[in-house]
């Protein structure tokens, strides 16, 4: 026969003062675990939302990113004859020759310079990046010096404002409008005339070229033609790859932070509750005996003092996270080392964290109660019932 | 000495639990440590800049270039004794993963302007000699077991191809603080096979930075208005700043990064300040009759509280001793496995002081609530109490 459950809750309530700093210190550790497991998996989901399946990205062979990358305004030419290519409403191929630099901007408070990415567009660029949309005044004219900005710049930059002059390249260039592009990296970049750009930075190549292609199981084909033309010193990547390398060394970081982190850190909390349950068995040890031989068996005795460390655990666990879920309000903007360039990004919570959070507490919990509960079990009911 | 004694044997009565809660206070030490070496040692840049070393980069971003005509101008600026300049170049060693910092320099100037790179007088002499040579860093030559005279080849991933370069020299750092993993090859020999490869390339004649040496300290910031103000409106506008202020601009763009594990730090210090806090009130919960005891042989609340408080720093300084001790060997295993990311990893003595005034504040606060308790409890409940 079970002992019943409110006898575990009972106790618990008895020793507030006891269970509550257990708990607090599992609610914490739980809380760092989800915490960097959000970080991780918002800068992924922000980089990989940037990218689209359908879109191909041309750089310059070895080079990892598009700051580093030049193509030759030949070569551009070259993969702009492709059959692959998509076609827009217009009849025009839905190809785009950007340009790709940084300047520098100082963030807003800190008043610290950072690098901002200057995207130089041309007409294709907009089909070619649905999710960019303009939400205050209008797109910058061709052939001035105007750009947009996208909106995360707008809240984190000094000077980033509509109707504020950037200058660079001996240039000055007018903001005249603000875009969104949701949780894309996009949101963190300025978007001008690449031809402008092109001459305000004396930039003789493109950085990258981007197109759609007409049918997405084209790829294969399309790279390896470009990859074996001996006109071209090319790369093509899909778009989501591409920005999914991107993020992998900042969120293999972060991974790797997180979990040595939250290991060193569990351990703590499961001698905190190790300290908790030992003495819970060593205060109770004349009420187990009674237990005993009121006829409750050994293995009752194991299961009930399993459980209220579990039930521990999963108090934290469960306050771990109801905090953890408010960091979703929070974004965050770094350098992402990859690409050297300003990126801002939220913290995201999903069901799998959440389980992961869960699972982690009760391990906790459990490994925690196992020893005090074994020991609890295998009192003999004489000694027990004796001590005092 | 008899209170000493009185709260050493109060602390090891329950020996199980008190050696839990040490073994907990030890990791938590060990892990704040740990991650306050971290932060210092992405500070180790802004440490080893030397007050009388200033750089000069494009005002736009540092991707831009500096044409080379500029170096004459530079040394006229009064107050400027040397300038040397280089490029990031931004090679690959066999694999990605196998980063180390490698720049072209300007070799004479830049072995003059670093005193701190100490290199032998022969193979200072040869390394200047050759223009494929190169110099490293003696943990990085350690790493990757080069010999003098080696060829090493690097793939470049800003100037495509692979680029031979023979290892001419070995520096050592004169200071603690000194990165001993820098690969540093002669500027001109990129220039050259650049110019050869194509001679409209955008970076021919020119450099990433430059690196001044200016005669004393106080010059410093008259010298870099000086020198921007030289070239403004040109097309490659300059910015000059402290070696300091130019190494904290690279720590600044990942300060989220460093107020995250600022932050962490702080929460395994809560962690285990819930540990200790919980060990203290069971302890004082159990011996509520003995202090019931005391205060009936006449001992005041100072006594008592004494006792709970002395207990607890007891607990908490061994442990954080402990953790302090193992702080050195981890950080050894660290430099190891780690030591591309973090070149100089060390445990500084700011870092122990920290680690103690944790220790002390874990101690302190992890009393209070039992103190209260045990002061507040009147005699007769307390006797009358069990368990």
């Amino acid at each position: 026969m079970a002992i019943p459950i409110s006898y575990n809750l009972r106790n618990l309530w008895t020793r507030r003062l006891t269970t509550s700093l257990t708990v607090s210190g599992m609610a914490l550790v739980v809380f760092v675990f989800a915490a960097i497991l959000m970080l991780a998996n918002g800068l992924q989901k922000t980089l990989v939302e940037t990218g689209s399946y359908d879109n191909v990205v041309l750089l310059r062979k070895g080079a990892s990113t598009e700051v580093v990358s030049g193509v030759g305004k030949q070569q551009a030419s070259i993969v702009e004859t492709q059959p692959e290519i998509a076609i827009g409403q217009q009849g025009q191929r839905l190809l785009s020759k950007e340009l790709v630099v940084l300047v520098n901007l100082t963030k807003k408070g800190s008043g610290t310079p950072s690098n901002v990415t200057i995207r130089g567009i041309d007409p294709q660029s907009h089909p070619l990046r649905p999710q960019v949309k303009l939400v205050e005044g209008r797109l910058p004219r061709w052939g001035s010096s105007e750009v947009m900005v996208g909106s995360s710049l707008v809240r984190r930059f000094n000077g980033a404002n509509l109707n504020e002059t950037l200058c660079c390249g001996m240039r000055d260039w007018k903001i005249v409008g603000i875009f969104d592009a949701g949780n894309s990296g996009f949101s963190s970049e300025i978007w001008g005339d690449g031809d402008q750009l092109m001459q305000a930075f004396r930039r003789p190549a493109y950085s990258s070229v981007i197109f759609r292609l007409r049918d997405p199981s084209e790829f294969e084909t399309v790279k390896s033609r470009l990859e074996s033309d001996p006109r071209l010193t090319l790369e093509a990547k899909r778009e989501t790859r591409y920005y999914a390398e991107q993020s992998e060394m900042m969120a293999k970081f972060l991974r790797i932070l997180g979990i040595s982190l939250t290991i060193i850190f569990s351990l703590g909390a499961i001698i905190g509750a190790m300290v908790t349950m030992y003495s819970a068995v060593a205060n109770r040890t004349a009420e187990i005996g009674t237990l005993r031989a009121l006829g409750f068996q050994r293995r009752s005795i194991l299961v009930a003092f399993l459980l209220e460390s579990l039930f521990l655990g999963l108090m934290g666990g469960c306050i771990g996270l109801f905090f953890a879920s408010f960091m979703q309000w929070i974004t965050i903007s770094t350098v992402n080392f990859q690409t050297f360039s300003e990126l801002a990004f939220n913290f995201s919570l999903t069901l799998d964290i959440v389980y992961r959070g869960l699972a982690f507490s009760l391990i906790m919990g459990f490994v925690g109660g196992i020893l005090p509960a074994i020991r609890a079990s295998r009192m003999k009911i004489v000694d027990a019932l004796r001590a005092t | 000495m008899l209170i000493l004694k009185i709260l050493w044997k109060n602390a090891f009565r329950n020996k199980l639990r008190t050696s839990l809660t040490l073994l907990g206070i030890t990791i938590a030490i060990l892990a704040f440590g740990l991650l306050r070496t971290v932060i210092s040692a992405w500070y180790a840049g802004v440490e080893a800049s030397s007050a009388t070393r200033l750089v000069t980069r494009n005002s736009t971003s540092i991707i831009f270039s500096l044409p080379l005509s500029y170096k004459n101008r530079i040394s006229q600026t009064s107050g400027v004794k040397t300038v040397s300049y280089g490029t990031w170049f931004g090679g690959v060693y066999i694999e990605e993963k196998n980063f180390f910092p490698n720049f072209s320099v300007e070799p004479q100037t830049f072995l003059d302007l670093y005193p701190e790179f100490l290199v032998s007088p022969n193979e200072k002499e040869a390394f200047l000699r050759d223009r494929k040579g190169f110099v490293a860093g003696r943990k990085l030559v350690e790493k990757y077991g080069w010999k003098i005279g080696d060829i090493v080849t690097l793939k470049g991933t800003i100037f495509l191809g692979d680029w031979d370069f023979v290892l001419r020299a070995i520096y050592r750092g004169r200071d603690k603080t000194t990165d001993e993993s820098q690969f540093l090859f002669h500027w001109e020999y990129l220039n050259e096979t650049l110019k050869k490869r194509n001679p409209y390339h955008p970076w021919v004649d020119q450099v990433g930075y430059y690196m001044i040496g200016v005669t004393r300290p106080e010059v410093g910031s008259a010298v870099a208005a000086a020198i921007d103000g030289a070239f403004k409106n040109s097309f490659a506008e300059t910015l000059t700043e402290t070696e300091k202020a130019f190494q904290q601009g690279f720590v600044a763009m990942s300060g989220a990064i460093i107020t995250a594990i600022q932050l962490v730090s702080m929460v395994v210090i809560v962690i285990i300040l819930a540990v200790v806090a919980n060990t203290m009130a069971m302890t004082t919960r159990e011996r509520m009759g003995e202090y019931a005891v005391l205060k009936t042989l006449g001992f005041g609340r100072k006594h008592i509280a004494g006792l709970i408080f002395g207990e607890s720093f007891v607990i908490t300084m061994l442990g954080c001793g402990l953790g302090i001790a193992a702080t050195f060997p981890a950080a050894q295993v660290f430099t190891h496995t780690l030591g591309t990311y973090f070149p100089i990893f060390r445990v500084e003595p700011k870092t122990v002081y920290l680690d103690l005034a944790a220790g002390f504040v874990v101690g302190g606060c992890a009393g209070i609530i039992p103190a209260i308790r045990a002061i507040q409890i009147r005699i007769a409940d307390g006797l009358r109490r069990i368990g």
